[in-house]
């Protein structure tokens, strides 16, 4: 894989179909934000027309001065590179909009400006969770799983310049979701607050990146799959079916940033909360467990504690997860037989949550010692053993008669926070710490005091 | 043994291995919530709930562009202290035309389940301004915009159309009267008035909600939404302790 590919190198497969598409696209919106009589919507497709403007300049500049080449016998890290910086970018952003409306809550008459109605607590909250989830969250699992995937099957990424795509498409959905939100463009529908279009868009992004992770395991020279890609192939493809049901509504019209969702009432509190909770059990845990499952052997060399085990906590877990939703709609109007049903399968989901913390956890037999030396080995147990605190808090916590103590309280955001910083945090830093020196070519990170 | 060595087939197999995920994360949620779609007893049976008011339905949609799920829950859970504060528990026929659902997930503020008529549209209009003037700890964030912003209900009608696609019972009469329904709820000296409660019913209330008579505001559209919440259901009609309400 290391043989330099020659300067006369055609360009990544696709360059000028994106091309084309970027052009049309940015025609289009700019019509569409022309004839909109919605201010909202006229916005976000100036945002949107503007994005195929810059990529349509960047690809023709790419194209003629033929920076833009394939090489196909090398692994895609540049996309990777990429990822790694827009996940700390996002990271700051969503962590410092969070410190923001903490500091609404505890000093209210400070925090808000009755003349800035777009920065009331409301409209940034969905923006400090998107952007801590899909923006940190979700830069750091595409970024770590085109690294594992192409490691795991010795393949470069497949598509040409279908993985840039997903890289800049993505990032060009968190700033059309962001500015909806900040505008007043929200579904309501938590963590998936974007409107129709942003949707529409995310789907075309995620339906790429599923044939692009596909593709590149088709070219692996690897007989098996690795057990990291498994969950990262869970992950898209639930995400993907949650993401479609949860959002099936219709547009107020093709020119108008409203839609009304299909589903109403009690129907639609148990989709939401299935979209809903399994957006932590397939975006905030069965992603980063792949993470787990390749950093963690990597970084302490040494293998997996238990194949077995593997292959017995995934299926439970990805089974067992889709059935917990109706924890979060306890003593509600939810017929009761639909919430004992959740109740028991989230009390379930405690095992193997368990089987996949033991797991990572016990892969550190025979280099416990490296606890003492490797700060990022530090990090990375941590966030396992956050992993296991939250998911036994979990199941506590969706017992009908504890639910009815925590539920509407700041439990469920401290639950919350000790998931998604302690597991998703700790594990995605530790994830950086180990590809920044591998992709810059770099022997170790700039300072381990720094990461202590 | 055996069951590990048929993995390996799944492992070596992109494609069984998706058709399995697929398999596997579907069954939960077909178990669960189709049945809600065709169980009769998942929606009581109970007079009185109707769809929204062109008002109210524009004051909910700023409800939901505000976020305000985010710190007020719309569902009353049949525990004493809830039902001693806020009154009777939440019924599923009360948001059965909420498109999307409003029930939240966190109380920072109180639930709004049954908020209607709980205060005067002026005590509405001064905690919407600003909320620590009327309850000092209030963390709420001030709404002044939504009483100097007129409310652009051009489209309301295309709302109302679009609501009626997903299965709200909304007449042709309701949507051709649209604009002058939402006009005249908001002026108590409308001669429409009478047109607008025939098409929603006597209990729609027919006020100047924010207190200025010059223009229809947003503040208008959600006080009105407010003032609506939890009062159409006729609970004379409801009985809790029937066999088919015993879910």
């Amino acid at each position: 894989m290391s043989a330099p590919s020659t300067p006369t190198a055609s360009p990544p497969a696709g360059s000028g179909g994106l091309l084309l598409f970027s052009a049309v696209g940015a025609l289009v919106a700019f019509f569409c934000a022309g004839l909109s009589q919605d201010p909202i919507f006229r916005l976000q497709a100036e945002t949107f027309a503007l994005a195929g403007v810059i990529a349509a300049f960047f690809l023709t500049a790419g194209l003629s001065g033929g920076t833009l080449r394939d090489e196909p016998d090398r692994y895609s890290d540049n996309v990777i590179k990429a990822g790694v910086i827009a996940t700390m970018f996002w990271s700051a952003a969503g962590l410092l909009v969070g410190v923001i409306i903490a500091a609404q809550l505890s000093w209210p008459r400070i925090f808000y400006f009755p003349e800035a109605g777009w920065l009331n607590f409301g409209r940034l909250r969905p923006l400090h969770t998107s952007a801590v989830v899909f923006a940190f969250g979700g830069n750091a699992l595409i970024a770590t799983s085109f690294w594992v995937v192409q490691r795991t099957c010795k393949a470069r990424l497949a598509g040409g310049i279908a993985p840039w795509f997903v890289f800049w498409g993505y990032q060009l959905f968190i700033v059309l979701a962001a500015t909806g939100y900040l505008m007043g463009a929200t579904q309501s529908r938590e963590y998936a607050e974007p409107e129709w279009y942003t949707d529409l868009w995310l789907t075309v992004v995620w339906v790429t990146y599923l044939l692009v992770f596909l593709g590149t395991i088709w070219k692996r020279k690897e007989p098996h799959i690795y057990v990291a890609n498994w969950f990262y192939l869970a992950f898209i493809v639930t995400i993907a079916l949650l993401h479609l049901v949860n959002n099936a509504g219709l547009p107020v019209g093709l020119l108008n940033h409203k839609s009304y969702g299909v589903f109403s009432g009690v129907q639609d509190a148990l989709v939401q909360w299935w979209y809903g909770h399994n957006a932590v059990g397939f975006f905030l845990t069965a992603g980063f467990l792949a993470m787990m499952y390749y950093y963690v052997p990597k970084r302490v060399e040494r293998p997996v504690y238990s194949y077995r085990l593997s292959i017995v906590h995934f299926w439970s877990l990805i089974f067992i997860y889709i059935w917990a939703g109706p924890h979060h709609l306890h003593y509600t109007a939810l017929p009761q037989w639909a919430q004992t049903l959740g109740m028991t399968f989230s009390i379930m989901l405690w095992m193997p949550s368990w089987g996949g913390m033991i797991n990572g956890l016990m892969t550190l037999s025979g280099a416990w010692d490296k606890l003492r030396t490797d700060p990022v080995v530090r990090m990375m147990v941590v966030s396992i053993a956050f992993y296991g605190m939250a998911t036994f808090e979990g199941p506590v916590m969706s017992i009908r008669a504890v639910n009815a103590l925590s539920h509407y309280t700041d439990w469920t955001i401290g639950h919350v926070h000790s998931g998604a910083l302690g597991w998703v945090g700790f594990i995605s830093f530790g994830a950086v710490y180990c590809m920044v020196p591998w992709l810059w070519k770099k022997p170790a990170m700039y300072s381990n005091k720094l990461i202590e | 043994m055996s069951v590990w060595k048929h993995h390996t087939k799944v492992e070596r197999n992109s494609l069984l291995l998706v058709i399995g995920i697929l398999i596997v994360v579907s069954i939960g949620g077909l178990v669960e919530i189709a049945p809600l779609f065709w169980l009769q007893g998942t929606i009581e049976k109970v007079g009185g709930v109707r769809p929204y008011t062109p008002l109210e339905l524009n004051g909910r949609d700023i409800y939901v562009r505000e976020g305000c799920y985010v710190c007020h829950s719309q569902m009353i859970r049949p525990l004493r202290d809830e039902v001693e504060r806020y009154g009777h528990y939440s019924l599923a026929a009360e948001s059965m035309y909420d498109h999307p659902f409003q029930w939240g997930s966190k109380r920072t503020g109180p639930d709004l389940a049954r908020v209607g008529g709980k205060y005067s549209d002026s005590w509405h209009r001064d905690h919407l301004i600003d909320p620590r003037s009327v309850v000092p700890e209030s963390v709420m964030p001030p709404y002044k915009f939504l009483a100097e912003k007129e409310l652009d209900y051009r489209d309301v009608a295309d709302r109302m159309k679009t609501l009626r696609a997903e299965g709200v019972p909304y007449t042709a009469d309701q949507i051709a009267n649209a604009k002058k329904d939402l006009e005249a709820q908001a002026d108590p000296f409308s001669t429409d008035a009478v047109a607008m409660r025939d098409r929603y019913g006597g209990k729609a209330a027919n006020r100047d909600f924010d207190g200025d008579p010059d223009k229809i505001t947003e503040m208008d559209a959600l006080v009105a939404y407010l003032q609506m919440l939890g009062t159409t259901v006729d609970f004379k009609s409801y009985k809790a302790q029937s066999p088919e309400n015993m879910r």
